[in-house]
């Protein structure tokens, strides 16, 4: 009799099982059908929209507002996807000759790839004199060609965030804002034996933070004018030989750090190196307390690493009248301290900023300016031309760090083996060098 | 007549669903995969191996890696075997025992892995407790410290997955007849007699289906130790991660899947020879 009831059990529980699986089956067939390879889809006569920048929810949420309240040329279909679903869907639209994206937005290093695919915007360019952009923005994005490839559409850097608590242990005759790295390196020494043997410095040397670009931007550039050619230079490894020391004087911590806004307004670290967009929260509510400082200069100059996004138009693209108009919009005064209030991207046009902004905003814009407008000042570009590489370029630096810094190797050996592994990933590559190196091709490290 | 149409045997064709899935699921990944590791753009290549060799982080992952096999699986053995021989004394509320012991198995890799997070912070669980005590906390997950770190993962591993050993043992123990070491018993051989020569020997078979499987589950080890300590002790399925994911580069994550897959099968084979019953003859 149990065996009976046992079975029946059996069987219906199998029915179940059966249907629970159908039930769950359906939607995930039917949405097989209408997979939109392109996101959003904004309908007939839309500008599709396809960025590699403010894929983070949040902020592109505070975007597709501004887009909505100031774009008014045309309905605009926002889709922003990570820099290699953005190279692989603008490659294969345009090569296939079936092109829906009428409007591209990236960084710099994004866009340079696809330099034959996009619309010439000479006359659109033209037409925006008005709007004030530096002369270094507009030559960037010719793509190394004579014609202009991508209007600059809004930018950003790395600043020191600097806690004034930490003011009180620099060392005479060291001024800000402006110092050297031998100065910033004997600062942060003396802070540290002020604060009780604690650190006062960080870096964002965690898993997801942007360490690497110090690097390539800041410290390289600064000790010996390049990034990649003099990767293994005399000069480089007076570079290593600089962070060696300066890590003795950095919070060991920092190799948990993801972005230094939080160790910051934790009161972990005082001083802190990072984008602005990761340091924007640091002074919280009070901005009395802080200071945004360029960064330090080296023997060969302020080097610095410039984030400069632009917007393009693809070969074909079915709505490029309309996508003018929306470039126009992009880059009036308004929306561009529209995006530097909401997302942390600063303008790329003479924009008047408001006094009302942010206050932390307020600060790093001042950071910003001065550090483009010091003398000497060597602009860097993150990677170009690398594509779904450039965690891996990134890396060789990041390896540099830890086997110089953390392991302690000879600087000269590190760097030797790593220039190998650069190389290889550069030949593969083929790309023409990026500034600050002279534009080789294709690059690789003397 | 009709028996020539039956010629393919049903064995044959009873084992041709598992064949097919087999190929399916197992076979052809791993020529794809081989393929990965070894072929670029311009055919074969040997780059990708070079890469993971040259790599800073592959030796010490390799390190940490075989270190945590040796240290985890005897210990581990060593725990799920007392269990297991606890609950076989039948005590009290021994079904609960047994309930609570084998929740980890129930738990994500990464749920456990944030858990214990929250203990080896530095201002995690552990740390304030030793702060109440008057003593001064320890950066359990710092870089600096290779062998807390380590110690942290091999304490949430053993956690987690030493249940799994259990169940194993402890269905095997259930399958060991009671009249063997009751004769024992009576012939006066005393607990640790009967276990080293009546109970062991009659669970080998089960304890090497344990060992093939946490040997090969720890070369696997990944969630745990990544939420843990990132890639600051680096092991080998976390570098698959971190090269496929964070660097992504498809050919040499595959790389180094592939001498996990060749340690694995090692292993196996390694444990089927060693544990052979050799009182068994052909």
């Amino acid at each position: 009799m149990t065996n009976r009831i046992n079975d029946d059990l059996r069987i219906s529980r199998r029915g179940l099982l059966g249907l629970g699986l159908g039930v769950a089956a359906v939607p995930a067939l039917t949405a097989c059908g209408g997979v939109s390879t392109s996101g959003a889809d904004g309908g007939e006569g839309s500008v599709s929209f396809l960025s590699t920048q403010f894929t983070q929810v949040e902020e592109r949420q505070r975007f597709e507002k501004i887009l909505g309240d100031r774009v008014t040329a045309a309905k605009v279909a926002f889709n922003p996807v990570d820099a290699s679903t953005f190279g692989t869907t603008v490659k294969s639209q345009l090569d296939a000759g079936k092109v829906q994206l009428s409007l591209l937005g990236g960084v710099h290093g994004d866009l340079a790839p696809h330099a034959d695919r996009l619309m010439d915007l000479d006359d659109l360019l033209g037409s925006l004199g008005d709007r004030g952009f530096t002369s270094d923005l507009t030559d960037l994005a010719k793509l190394s060609g004579s014609t202009t490839k991508y209007v600059p559409w809004m930018q950003a850097t790395y600043v020191l965030a600097v806690h004034k608590k930490a003011l009180e242990w620099l060392p005479s005759g060291v001024v800000t804002p402006q110092m050297t790295y031998d100065q910033f390196l004997s600062w942060m020494t003396a802070a540290r034996q002020g604060n009780g043997n604690k650190p006062v410095f960080g870096i964002p040397a965690g898993p997801k933070g942007l360490y690497h670009r110090f690097f390539q931007g800041f410290l390289l550039p600064s000790f010996t004018g390049g990034q990649v050619t003099t990767f293994r230079s005399p000069d480089a490894v007076t570079a290593w030989q600089y962070m060696k020391e300066l890590w003795a004087q950095t919070a060991p911590a920092s190799t948990n750090y993801d972005s230094m806004q939080e160790p910051l307004q934790r009161g972990e670290v005082l001083v802190a190196w990072d984008h602005v967009a990761r340091l924007r929260d640091a002074p919280g509510d009070k901005p009395g307390d802080w200071l945004m400082l360029p960064a330090p200069s080296g023997p060969k100059g302020l080097g610095y690493m410039l984030v400069v996004a632009g917007l393009a138009i693809p070969n074909g693209a079915p709505e490029a009248a309309k996508a003018k108009e929306v470039v126009k919009a992009l880059t009036t005064g308004d929306v561009q301290v529209d995006v530097l209030r909401q997302n942390a991207f600063f303008p790329v046009t003479n924009a008047q900023l408001p006094t009302d902004l942010p206050a932390a905003v307020g600060l790093e814009a001042a950071a910003v300016k001065r550090q483009q407008e010091t003398a000497g000042a060597i602009v860097s570009l993150p990677p170009v031309g690398v594509g779904a590489r450039d965690a891996e370029v990134g890396q060789v630096f990041k390896n540099v760090f830890k086997e110089v810094c953390l392991d302690g190797k000879p600087v000269q050996g590190v760097l030797d083996s790593q220039a190998g592994q650069l190389n290889a990933i550069l030949d593969e590559l083929k790309v023409a060098c990026w500034r600050p190196d002279p534009a080789g091709s294709p690059c690789r490290v003397a | 007549m009709p028996r020539r149409r039956a010629r393919i045997p049903a064995a044959v064709l009873l084992i041709a669903p598992s064949l097919v899935v087999m190929t399916a699921l197992f076979a052809w990944p791993l020529v794809v995969g081989v393929g990965q590791a070894f072929s670029g753009p311009d055919g074969p290549t040997l780059a990708y191996a070079r890469r993971m060799l040259d790599d800073p982080y592959f030796w010490p992952a390799v390190r940490n890696t075989a270190l945590l096999i040796v240290v985890l699986i005897p210990v581990q053995f060593a725990f799920a075997l007392t269990m297991a021989l606890l609950l076989r004394e039948r005590p009290r509320f021994a079904g609960f025992h047994f309930y609570v012991w084998v929740i980890p198995l129930a738990i994500s890799d990464l749920a456990a892995g944030l858990v214990w997070l929250s203990v080896f912070a530095d201002r995690g669980y552990l740390n304030s407790v030793l702060d109440h005590l008057g003593v001064d906390g320890v950066a359990w997950l710092s870089y600096q410290n290779t062998a807390t770190m380590f110690l942290a993962v091999v304490v949430a591993e053993l956690w987690r997955s030493t249940s799994l050993v259990l169940v194993i043992v402890v269905a095997g123990l259930q399958g060991i007849p009671k009249d063997y070491d009751e004769a024992a018993a009576v012939f006066g051989a005393t607990y640790r007699q009967r276990l080293r020569h009546v109970v062991l020997p009659q669970l080998r078979p089960s304890l090497q289906v344990a060992l093939i499987l946490r040997t090969i589950l720890a070369l696997e080890t990944f969630a745990v130790a990544q939420a843990l300590t990132g890639r600051s002790l680096p092991l080998l399925v976390g570098e698959t991660y971190q090269w496929y994911n964070v660097l992504q580069n498809p050919n040499v994550a595959t790389a180094i899947a592939l001498v996990v897959l060749a340690v694995s099968m090692l292993a196996a084979a390694g444990y089927l020879r060693l544990l052979r019953d050799r009182t068994v003859t052909q």
